[in-house]
């Protein structure tokens, strides 16, 4: 019987991270969808980097800037006492970076394409920018933003450069299912180290077809889609 | 009392053109902008509005200021009492009719102008329907209704029938007439349709590449000396047809086919897709181009 725990340890990091990037993602899309600031492109090139950097690269950065050695590391731990090297809190702070461009895409992409109208109408009807993001924008959105958290779960769950960079492979605390496959390879157990990416390749596959098909019935019912 | 001027550098397909406009507008006037497409109409309703900002600009409603650059006042859009009728409606699609003109009540407003709008605009039975399941006029209609909801100083049009039938259109315009009167408003409408004009505007503002040629009363604005006449009817020409030593013309005002006599000297500016005026003095029916 293999060790659940790396997986259950997959599964509170993918979760933890959607929540922060949901909740960090709706406001930075709100203002790279509209607002008309001149170094916008300069911020939209730093959300995307995670796409096309190697993990690693991103890794050994965050490793260097988060080790105590270094001013970052030793202020976070001097001050607030937090250490982000091979530590669980590490790996969250590292994945909602790394996944940052999965939530952040679909979201704002989804907000650029309502009509401008939609929000100017809102504004007209003496509505602040803030009701109208939460009672007009978003609901118009859904299938966005479902896109949005789905993507940033599963890459998260397939995360593997980074993890190892930055956590290591500490039992209980930063070994999550795609490293234990990797492990589990090093030590020559094929049987587990399956066993864990059957796991992973069957969960995947089955969230992202649970995403097609519920957009598949959220854009007949859209009715922007219908005009 | 609205007082408006406003210098703005537009952006259109060919090149810059200074919008560069000055006029005002007395309570419960029903004002109609009409010109070209990129004459920059819409623009001026959305400068009012506070949805695009200004060079130079100074509003002032009612005695309130709304805009004043030189000293640097811009009232923010959601403290204008404006309602704004959008070319595509702009209905939230996430929400009722109901909920779409409850959205626009403010705290402390009185519930049953809702009631009573959805009454007045005949949507009752509608209530409940999303604004993907209305046609055209239907979903004008809640636009409009939803505009009125906070009882605006101002109502701006923005070209709110250019999509519907001349059937749907006629209609609408009662609905426009009846709110108009109703809240006594004071609306202003940007249209290209001559008949519209003539039957729902007080004054008409007559724009050209940014600056206004010519205001006043509609047949003022749209005929070239005044006419005293027992009719005027606008329409546009769909055949002239020879007939011995004189034409006959066909115009099509509303869904009816007009045929006037003419004479090949009236002839001369005429064409098939012209704009026109047809009126009668004494008795006989004159024909003329509107420019």
């Amino acid at each position: 019987m293999i060790d659940l725990e790396p997986l259950w340890l997959t599964a509170k990091l993918a979760l933890i991270t959607t929540i922060i990037l949901l909740v960090v993602s709706v406001p930075l899309c709100y203002w790279l969808a509209y607002s008309k600031f001149k170094f916008k492109s300069v911020v939209e090139a730093i959300v995307s980097l995670p796409l096309v950097l190697p993990p690693s690269v991103l890794g050994f950065y965050l490793l260097v800037a988060f080790s105590p050695q270094n001013a970052f590391g030793e202020f976070l731990d001097q001050y607030f006492d937090i250490r982000l090297v091979f530590t669980f809190e590490g790996l969250i702070v590292a994945s909602v970076i790394y996944s940052l461009p999965f939530m952040v895409h679909p979201i704002q992409a989804g907000l650029k394409n309502l009509p401008a109208s939609l929000r100017e109408a809102s504004f007209t009807l003496g509505k602040s920018k803030f009701t109208t993001l939460i009672k007009i924008l978003l609901p118009n959105i859904k299938s966005s933003i479902l896109t949005g958290i789905v993507l940033t779960f599963a890459h998260t769950v397939g995360e593997f450069g980074v993890v190892l960079m930055i956590g290591g492979s500490i039992p209980d605390e930063t070994r999550v299912a795609s490293i234990s496959i990797y492990d589990e390879v090093q030590a020559m157990n094929y049987d587990a180290a399956n066993l864990y990416a059957g796991i992973l390749f069957v969960f995947t596959f089955l969230i992202l077809l649970g995403v097609y098909l519920i957009n598949n019935t959220f854009s007949k019912a859209n009715p922007l889609n219908n005009d | 009392m609205i007082k408006f001027y406003a210098h703005k550098t537009l952006q259109t397909a060919d090149g810059k053109l200074p919008l560069d406009v000055s006029f005002s507008v007395e309570k419960g006037q029903f004002i109609t902008i009409y010109g070209n497409s990129g004459a920059g109409k819409t623009t001026i309703l959305r400068i009012l509005a506070g949805l695009t900002d200004t060079e130079k600009s100074l509003i002032e409603v009612e005695g309130e200021c709304w805009n004043n650059t030189d000293k640097k006042i811009i009232l923010p859009i959601q403290k204008r009492s404006v309602g704004f009728v959008f070319q595509d409606y702009a209905l939230f699609p996430n929400l009722t009719v109901r909920e779409n003109l409850e959205f626009a009540l403010q705290k402390g407003n009185d519930k049953n102008i809702v009631n009573e709008l959805l009454e007045l605009m005949e949507l009752q039975s509608l209530q409940n329907s999303k604004p993907q399941h209305l046609s055209g006029g239907q979903k004008q209609r809640v636009a409009l209704a939803r505009a009125i909801v906070r009882k605006p100083k101002i109502l701006l049009l923005d070209e709110p029938l250019s999509a519907l039938d001349d059937e749907m259109r006629f209609k609408l315009q009662d609905y426009i007439l009846k709110a108009h009167q109703q809240y006594q408003l004071t609306t202003i409408l940007v249209s290209h349709h001559l008949p519209e004009i003539f039957k729902l505007s007080t004054h008409v503002i007559l724009l050209d590449k940014g600056k206004i040629l010519k205001e006043g009363t509609p047949s003022f604005v749209f005929s070239e000396e005044k006419i005293s006449s027992k009719f005027k009817l606008t329409g546009e020409i769909i055949a002239i047809e020879k007939s011995d030593v004189i034409y006959i013309v066909s115009v099509l005002s509303g869904s009816n086919i007009i045929k006037v006599i003419a004479t090949e000297d009236e002839i001369m500016e005429l064409k098939v897709g012209v704009k026109v005026l047809v009126a009668s003095k004494a008795f006989n029916p004159m024909i003329q181009k509107i420019s």
